[in-house]
């Protein structure tokens, strides 16, 4: 299985990191939603660190929503995506390596940026730590559902708003407890490890899920 | 296998044919009765007055949003396993009536809402679900009117239904989590602990009427729906004899 996932997991961060490939437009639209919040909610510090780890999900969401048409649209277009489904190799585990390449080069840099954007919304060292752990193992629960729409709406010429739609409805469970657990961790009505340890067997379930469905919803789309 | 029998459409639709009147007449009485007793001989709530008779409408609204998505989960599991070709025509006719229903649910339950917790939406946890439901439904459909095939559009569908399946249970769990950490001890109680038999037995009534109309519903829209696969195969094959000089134009398979 080695022989052939490294190489894969490879071309996919080269081509997503490389001009053209649009992996760090996320981490701008990121940081774009975080500074509009406040001049919609006003520059109140004691309200933006109240809701600071709403804001950063969302924002999270959102920007993780946006790039998810890259993650077969282009394949499709150039023809390695009916390439990849003869290739006889187990189109769950393509799938599933697809998506942590996807992740590495959309999501990775999402939460590496979300302590800086955490001092934006006045959050104490200790939030920022949880936000940024919560999103750590939360966004691939993201990109893992995202697979899902993005291989359901990866025929369709303009598939990107039917894929938000789409997966929204799928991410709310992990919405909620990756924001519960932020927010446990700053007031604590509930132990962090509480709300923490659902959103990690979300992203495990999110982990099966996600590729088989994927992978079945793409055989379906070429033949 | 009584199931397979009905495969052929055409034997499907005669059977459609002969029940749908029967099916009807029998609607048509039980919500006559239904809504007379619920209306007329359920006595008022000593509490809520009037209207408690909302509950007549919105609770078996409620349990048919809910019956409709497993309709549609089973018809997506015939569409993917079985591969049963009025499976999918099943799944997507049952779509926007669960849409429908799961709006009324949502309609009344707020305009009951209003007089009794004095306001008209509550981020109560069976409420966000409820509409949750209903955005799924839509998503469906959406996603329904986006592929041109019908064959290729159920199979998707069916993976996203099953997929919502799965995650239903889940955002019920975690919408129940979320609101109790928010707001404990809320007073959205839909009633007292138990039911009498006076409401009781107009709401099954009810409840009895409404599937009653699903049904009917269902099976007209399915019936449509084979007709207007019939036309769209027969409109294709017209299309692709029209031109039969072009080497190039391959002639699609007709269902």
């Amino acid at each position: 299985m080695t022989g052939w996932a490294i190489p894969l997991f490879q071309r996919e961060l080269r081509l997503a990191v490389r001009v053209g490939g649009g992996a760090f437009v996320g981490v701008l639209f990121f940081l774009a939603v975080v500074s509009v919040i406040p001049f919609g909610v006003g520059p109140d510090l004691h309200l933006l660190a109240r809701i600071g780890p709403a804001i950063l999900w969302i924002g999270a969401l959102l920007a993780t929503l946006l790039g998810l048409d890259r993650l077969f649209q282009a394949d499709r277009d150039d023809g390695s995506l009916d390439l990849i489904l003869m290739a006889g190799r187990p189109l769950e585990l393509v799938v599933l390596i697809k998506c942590f390449a996807h992740w590495v080069a959309t999501g990775l840099p999402l939460v590496a940026s979300a302590p800086v954007l955490a001092i934006f919304l006045n959050l104490e060292p200790n939030a920022m730590g949880a936000v940024t752990l919560t999103l750590l193992v939360g966004t691939p629960a993201l990109t893992l559902i995202g697979a899902i729409g993005a291989s359901l709406t990866v025929t369709l010429r303009r598939g990107g708003l039917l894929l938000a739609v789409l997966v929204i409805p799928l991410a709310i469970p992990v919405l909620i407890f990756g924001v519960s657990a932020a927010d446990a961790a700053i007031h604590d009505p509930v132990p962090f490890l509480t709300p923490f340890l659902i959103l990690c067997a979300l992203t495990l379930i999110t982990g099966v899920i996600g590729p088989i469905a994927s992978a079945a919803a793409l055989r379906f789309s070429s033949n | 296998m009584g199931i397979l029998n009905f495969a052929n459409p055409t034997r499907f639709m005669k059977l459609v044919q002969l029940a749908l009147p029967w099916l009807v007449g029998l609607c048509a009485i039980t919500f006559a009765v239904g809504l007379y007793m619920s209306f007329f001989r359920a006595p008022e709530d000593y509490q809520q007055g009037n209207t408690v008779r909302i509950m007549f409408i919105h609770v078996p609204a409620a349990w048919l949003a809910m019956m409709c998505y497993s309709v549609m989960a089973l018809s997506s599991l015939g569409t993917l396993v079985w591969k049963h070709p009025l499976a999918d025509v099943s799944a997507k006719c049952a779509a926007p009536i669960g849409a429908a229903f799961t709006f009324i649910a949502l309609v009344t339950g707020s305009l009951w809402g209003k007089p009794m917790w004095g306001t008209y939406w509550v981020w109560d946890a069976r409420l966000t679900s409820v509409l949750i439901l209903f955005i799924m439904y839509l998503g469906l459909m959406v996603l329904w009117r986006t592929m041109e095939d019908p064959i290729k559009a159920g199979k998707a569908a069916a993976i996203l239904t099953l997929v919502g399946t799965l995650n239903l249970p889940i955002v019920k769990f975690s919408v129940d989590w979320w609101n109790t950490l928010h707001q404990p001890a809320s007073v959205v109680r839909m009633d007292g602990p138990t039911i009498h038999p006076d409401i009781l037995i107009p709401l099954l009534v009810m409840a009895a009427a409404f599937t009653l109309l699903f049904f009917t519903l269902h099976l007209m829209a399915m019936q449509n729906e084979i007709l207007r696969r019939r036309v769209r195969s027969l409109r294709l094959r017209a299309a692709s004899t029209a031109r039969p000089a072009r080497p190039s134009s391959t002639i699609q398979p007709a269902e």
